[in-house]
């Protein structure tokens, strides 16, 4: 697993999760801000995609591939999705909602490391 | 509000799409996850080592089907939804405080093998909260 790339995206996620919370916390509503830091971490989840299989092919770890492969795509669908949800949301709940969808990256980003490490 | 409900008297007086806004936006977004990644453990469990624990496993897909039900249900939010969804988030209260004290009383039985397993330690006990907080929201917005 490509470590560098997993603590950009814990880090990313978590100052995107801040920052939509502070908007929950003002009052305010979803802005093109955090909609482009959402794109952004999407990328990156994308690359993480793409690098997790090559290295998946190429390790000698046993690695419970299908598990790993679920999680990377998994991933993928998790910030979309709440996006969705969250922009049908005219108050402030919608930021919120998207604060609780940006915390779930670094959960899976967790039980990936977990998975790999096994 | 818009569109008055013709389910009785008190039907009149909330709009019952309320569940599904303000902090219910949250919460269904909660309930969305664990549907999703309770489907996805259950569909994988019973897939590839069923005969393991076929009881566990059968558990695993209960909880997804639960979940699946409270989010649609919430998230619909109309009078009978809501319902539907109390039910669906009762048999979740019920299922996470049994299946979590099974798996304290006899542990060789149940390995960390469900969403409910040690009232959801796996999912920072968030599964014993959020049955919780779903009544208490359908309270609020009825």
């Amino acid at each position: 697993m490509f470590e560098p790339l997993t603590w950009a995206l814990v880090a990313l996620a978590l100052a995107a999760m801040v920052y939509a919370a502070v908007l929950t916390a003002l009052d305010r509503r979803i802005n093109w801000t955090l909609l482009g830091a959402l794109g952004v971490i999407e990328l990156v989840l994308l690359a993480q995609l793409v690098v997790g299989i090559v290295q998946l092919v190429n390790t000698d770890q046993n690695v419970s591939g299908v598990l790993f492969i679920g999680y990377l795509i998994g991933s993928l669908i998790v910030l979309p999705l709440g996006a969705l949800w969250a922009l049908a949301e005219s108050s402030r709940w919608g930021a919120g909602a998207l604060a609780v969808a940006c915390l779930v990256i670094p959960v899976l980003e967790l039980r990936m490391y977990e998975i790999w490490t096994a | 509000m818009a569109d008055p409900s013709p389910n009785g008297p008190s039907a009149t007086r909330h709009d019952p799409s309320a569940t599904r806004h303000g902090p219910g936006r949250i919460l269904i977004l909660v309930y969305g996850i664990f549907a999703l990644s309770a489907t996805a453990r259950a569909g994988v469990q019973i897939a590839t080592q069923f005969s393991e624990a076929p009881i566990a496993y059968l558990l695993s897909a209960l909880a997804a089907v639960i979940y699946c039900a409270a989010t649609f249900a919430l998230a619909r939010a109309t009078w009978f939804s809501r319902r539907v969804a109390t039910v669906a988030i009762l048999i979740e209260l019920v299922g996470v405080v049994g299946i979590g004290a099974f798996s304290y009383a006899v542990p060789d039985d149940f390995p960390q093998a469900t969403v409910w397993s040690h009232f959801g330690q796996g999912y920072g006990f968030v599964p014993l909260v959020l049955p919780i907080l779903g009544l208490l929201w359908l309270r609020r917005t009825s």
